[in-house]
């Protein structure tokens, strides 16, 4: 759908980076791929990029990565991971390079980060995007058409019944972008990327509010991907009756990520819920176990690709809105599903 | 005490909800106080409360929303939870408004409230439910040059200042602002209370205070369609999903799952 093509103006689009420490994600790899689609691409980081990372940057096209250098008194401490901060930083990038364009991925401290960030700069701003792409030539139907060469972002709104599309007006623009949009795609050849620090100055308002403690849950080395971003979701509810031990069984099988409801989250039998105030999700597939569907969690799920339900009540609401459903009880299905599926895998 | 809640009138969760020429439509009879803006309330009420006697007798929670006429069921909700002071900003130019828009029309509502008295909180829901953009709280801060302490799963107020806990993406954090600050609260950070009977009725009777832009002194080509900054060009209601195909369990149901998922290649 979103063809690769040449853009059209001299633009300089910069992405920041979350996990340039480590290695990127495929959220990222997402990010670079789109951004690469709209003009020449640079990188932001408030950490020093690893190896592994430049590698991926030099792979995807990137030839400049700007490494932020904060006041001694923000750098390294909790601080520097404040949205002001980020937002303060990649403001200074975006007039180092006299950029067109940010974007970010779609975590809740990023669209702080893009808020504060237009704020700063009067960019126009898009959260939770699906595409960025340039305009083309304005069509005689479209009475408003934008000027060709505007960038629109493709947004899915009301827990993803509509879809819509939003031109920047403004000189600037900033978009935060959600996991699962794209297949990310390296550059056609390969670049050398170089590492350039850039000093940042952060307001005094940008740590009005300040942080006395920050604790990084670390995930666990080999284990599920992230909720959040994952290809595939299986998720557990009220039907587990606090045992999720088909619920993962399933996941690791299918090498996906587990989600439960709000209610299995009240109840404590797992950490991370699906819905609209919890972690919205749009995977490649989504499979819903003893989870009936109420409106809330519906809204954090119902752009996923594929939707699979498995409800031992035959009136599940869940199932108005999937693809594939099975009556029955999850204890047996998922097991049973899991077993088919690493026998099919060898 | 002086808090500032900023509440949204949305369309009902449960109810259709469109677009026409590039705007959001919502049908005044299925409107309703952004449920999320509950939390924000309850967390005003309960800092009040937990005041004591003399301190609660001169304080003042005041719900503030940006809005049509329509919007009072949302006020009148806030006055049944027991606010003292209901605002509406209501002015044509706000119309088509984007998030710049909405946060500076509430920045100067707030300003104007704090040139009568001092403002020490403003308090906001974690996100609307119908935009979910959850970024209003942070353009407001911004706006006012105040600190910032966003999506907060625990609040607490003491000492001239605000702390929060909150839990993103993986991490878990503590911030601290001086007051007065903007602050706003998840889901997670209280259960709302029901209104009581008393409350029910005395919103019968109270009135919500109506400003337009001129009493901000705001420049209707700052906000509204005129000043925003994006602009909705498509908007296409997706089509519905074929119909699901259902599979009773009889003993094969799991392998029925596993065949399906491998036939559409999602294995």
């Amino acid at each position: 759908m979103t063809e690769q093509t040449t853009p059209r103006t001299n633009r300089t689009v910069l992405v920041l980076l979350d996990t340039p420490a480590t290695e990127l994600r495929s959220s990222a790899l997402e990010l670079l791929t789109i951004a690469r689609g709209l003009g020449r691409v640079e990188a932001v980081t408030l950490e020093a990029p690893s190896v592994p990372t430049l590698a991926q940057l030099s792979a995807y096209g990137v030839e400049i990565v700007l490494q932020a250098e904060l006041p001694a008194a923000v750098r390294g401490g909790d601080d520097a991971h404040l949205s002001p901060v980020v937002a303060e930083a990649l403001a200074a990038a975006l007039r180092l390079r006299d950029a067109d364009a940010v974007i970010l991925s779609a975590t809740f401290a990023n669209k702080e980060a893009a808020a504060r960030l237009a704020h700063l700069t009067g960019a126009g701003l898009v959260i939770d995007a699906t595409s960025v792409t340039e305009s083309a030539e304005p069509g005689p139907e479209l009475a408003d058409a934008p000027p060709a060469g505007s960038l629109v972002a493709g947004k899915r709104v009301f827990a993803g019944s509509w879809d819509t599309s939003c031109v920047v007006r403004t000189e600037t623009a900033v978009f935060t972008v959600r996991p699962n949009s794209i297949v990310p795609e390296p550059a056609p050849v390969a670049v050398a990327t170089e590492v350039e620090g850039f000093a940042v100055e952060v307001s005094e308002l940008a740590t009005v509010a300040r942080s006395v403690s920050r604790e990084v849950h670390e995930r666990a080395v080999g284990g599920r991907p992230s909720l959040a971003e994952a290809a595939v979701v299986v998720a557990g509810g009220r039907g587990t009756d606090g045992d999720f031990g088909p619920v993962e069984d399933l996941a690791d099988a299918l090498g996906a990520a587990v989600g439960a409801s709000r209610d299995a989250v009240y109840e404590g039998w797992f950490d991370e819920f699906v819905g609209q105030t919890g972690v919205t999700v749009a995977p490649r597939l989504y499979i819903g176990a003893g989870i009936s569907g109420a409106p809330h969690h519906r809204g954090g799920m119902q752009a996923s690709q594929v939707i699979v339900a498995v409800n031992s009540d035959p009136e599940c609401p869940l199932f108005e809105i999937s693809d594939f459903a099975v009556v029955g009880d999850l204890a047996d299905v998922l097991p049973q599903a899991a077993q088919v599926i690493r026998e099919h895998k060898g | 005490m002086r808090i500032v809640v900023a509440v949204k009138y949305v369309p009902d969760i449960h109810a259709e909800r469109g677009f026409a020429d590039g705007r959001v439509v919502r049908s005044a009879e299925e409107g309703t106080l952004n449920e999320l803006d509950e939390n924000a309330l309850e967390a005003a009420l309960r800092i009040i409360e937990s005041l004591p006697e003399d301190e609660r007798a001169v304080s003042e929670i005041v719900a503030v929303t940006i809005a049509g006429p329509e919007a009072d069921t949302a006020v009148r909700k806030a006055y049944q939870l027991g606010v003292d002071r209901g605002v509406r900003v209501s002015d044509d130019a706000l119309a088509g408004s984007d998030y710049f828009g909405t946060a500076r029309a509430l920045a100067a509502a707030v300003r104007r409230l704090a040139e009568e008295a001092p403002v020490d909180l403003v308090i906001t829901g974690m996100a609307a439910l119908d935009g979910l953009g959850s970024v209003v709280p942070a353009l407001l801060a911004a706006e006012l040059g105040l600190g910032q302490l966003t999506l907060a799963a625990r609040l607490e107020v003491a000492d001239g200042e605000a702390r929060i806990t909150r839990e993103l993406d993986g991490v878990t954090e503590e911030l601290v602002a001086p007051l007065p600050a903007v602050v706003s609260v998840t889901d997670h950070a209280n259960s709302p209370r029901f209104p009581n009977f008393k409350l029910i009725m005395a919103a019968r009777s109270k009135t919500v205070e109506e400003w337009t832009l001129a009493d901000l002194g705001l420049d209707p080509a700052t906000v509204g369609a005129a000043g925003a900054r994006t602009h909705v060009l498509a908007a296409t209601p997706r089509p519905p999903r074929p119909d699901v195909e259902l599979v009773v369990d009889k003993g094969e149901g799991g392998r029925a799952l596993a065949e399906y998922l491998i036939r559409n290649e999602l294995v």
